[in-house]
């Protein structure tokens, strides 16, 4: 036996599970949901919580949803329901492509998009991806619900916006533009672990020329990066390989890449190079044969 | 705290401490062995057991949450005559394991793919069970066996 002793609570409506967590707000809970990234910790207790809230009967809270403009998914989707489905084939396909890179089958079968997210891993793809779309957050507890941007989501390694007494119940992602075309590719020691940097973009073009770039890169910071100079150097360009190698390099010039065992800055900055080109050239080349 | 779970088809009832893993469960308190215990920490796959018809990694999930479930093990797969099942005979045959550690879950992973429709291919079984460590085989042997498996399936059914 592994883990240390904890009490376990196992809520069978949202409105229960809102409650358990304002009542345990000062006694170190942590909500269980897949478990894929919370219970290794218990095993090897570095975490050690003292009350585990365990989500896994709220169902109402596990979907996919076509809501006006956005797709609505609910926090305790698995991976794998969310990768199949649908309307992320159809809608989102670079959530689907990415999902490609997320882990294995069996850990794609029981960890859940909410818990990914709010572990918040910076090397993790679906927050990456979640930030290149503009997602929003919703939160609950019971003193009401907040809506938070990407950027307000995802605060630092392991830190998010949800405070102790709260739950994130839902993920929106405006629906980008069915004429984009997207890309994910990422570079890691072993399909299905993080990765060391990961790319996704979103390119919209007309005529070759770029109407708006939406990209994103996980493992070169405490959280993913919009790569902003990448975006603001092409949108308005005209597609080429020159615009391509200036707007990648605008972008590494503004990261200060950090050292890690086994993997220099210099080695992470190649990478993100080289996929920022890669990416970017992929995804507009798909814009391009959309039009 | 007390749960009613089914394993291998037999509804049994249990009471069990909070951080009990099913894996420990399994093992030391159904003295069911044929589930191996790893790394216990989500990575090797050898722990792999179906949860509602999914599968699980057994190091990864609470006993307690087994409440009201239904679980599969290796030891579920023989035939009601103890033979081994076309799957597990299909290992044998295709000398799809060594030493023998990472084979129940290797088998538990097949199970659930061969349950899924359409063809399987190479590359798809390598997918398949891509979160599975064998040290032994170098994997060959073992995409043999399950493509042996799932090419047996799909002819008797056809």
């Amino acid at each position: 036996m592994k883990p240390a002793p904890f009490d376990y609570r196992r809520p069978a409506t949202k409105a229960e599970a809102l409650r358990l967590l304002s009542d345990h707000r000062d006694d170190d809970a942590k909500i269980l949901a897949g478990g894929q990234s919370l219970v290794p910790m218990m095993n090897f207790r570095m975490a050690q919580p003292t009350v585990i809230i365990d989500i896994n009967r709220l169902s109402d809270l596990a979907f996919v949803e076509e809501r006006g403009e956005c797709i609505a998914i609910g926090a305790l989707t698995r991976h794998n329901d969310v990768m199949h489905h649908l309307l992320v084939r159809i809608h989102l396909p670079l959530l689907a492509m990415a999902y490609e890179n997320v882990a294995h089958h069996t850990i794609r079968n029981r960890g859940t998009i909410g818990g990914n997210v709010v572990h918040a891993d910076a090397a993790s793809e679906v927050p990456a991806v979640l930030t290149a779309l503009d997602a929003e957050f919703v939160i609950e507890s019971t003193e009401g619900v907040r809506v938070v941007g990407a950027d307000d989501f995802f605060l630092g390694v392991f830190t998010t916006a949800v405070e102790t007494h709260e739950l994130l119940v839902e993920i929106r992602i405006p629906r980008p533009n069915a004429r984009a075309g997207v890309s994910f590719e990422e570079v890691s020691l072993r399909k299905g672990d993080f990765a060391i940097v990961s790319v996704a973009v979103e390119i919209a073009a007309d005529d070759g020329q770029i109407e708006s770039a939406r990209i994103a890169i996980g493992g070169v910071e405490e959280r993913a990066l919009r790569a902003e100079a990448a975006e603001q150097a092409l949108v308005g360009a005209s597609l080429s390989d020159d615009v391509i190698q200036a707007a990648a390099a605008a972008q590494i010039d503004a990261i200060s890449f950090f050292d890690a065992p086994g993997l220099s800055a210099a080695y992470r900055r190649d990478t993100a190079k080289a996929l920022l080109e890669r990416n970017i050239r992929a995804a507009a080349a798909r814009a391009g044969r959309m039009n | 705290m007390t749960i009613s779970v089914t394993i291998n088809g037999e509804p049994i009832a249990a009471t069990v401490e909070p951080r009990l893993l099913v894996c420990d469960f399994l093992r030391d308190h159904l003295g069911l062995t044929g589930t191996h215990i790893g790394c216990e920490h989500g990575v090797c796959g050898a722990c792999t057991v179906l949860v509602d018809g999914r599968t699980a990694r057994s190091c990864l999930m609470f006993a307690a949450q087994l409440d009201g479930a239904e679980v599969e093990t290796v030891e579920g797969l023989l035939l009601p005559d103890g033979e081994l099942s076309p799957l597990q005979a299909s290992f044998r045959d295709n000398h799809g394991l060594q030493c023998g550690f990472c084979t129940p879950g290797m088998l538990m992973t097949a199970t659930e793919l061969l349950r899924q429709d359409g063809r399987l291919d190479r590359e798809g079984v390598r997918e398949a069970i891509s979160g599975n460590l064998c040290r032994c085989t170098g994997y060959e042997t073992i995409v043999d066996a399950i493509l042996t498996a799932g090419r047996d399936q799909a002819e008797e059914t056809a």
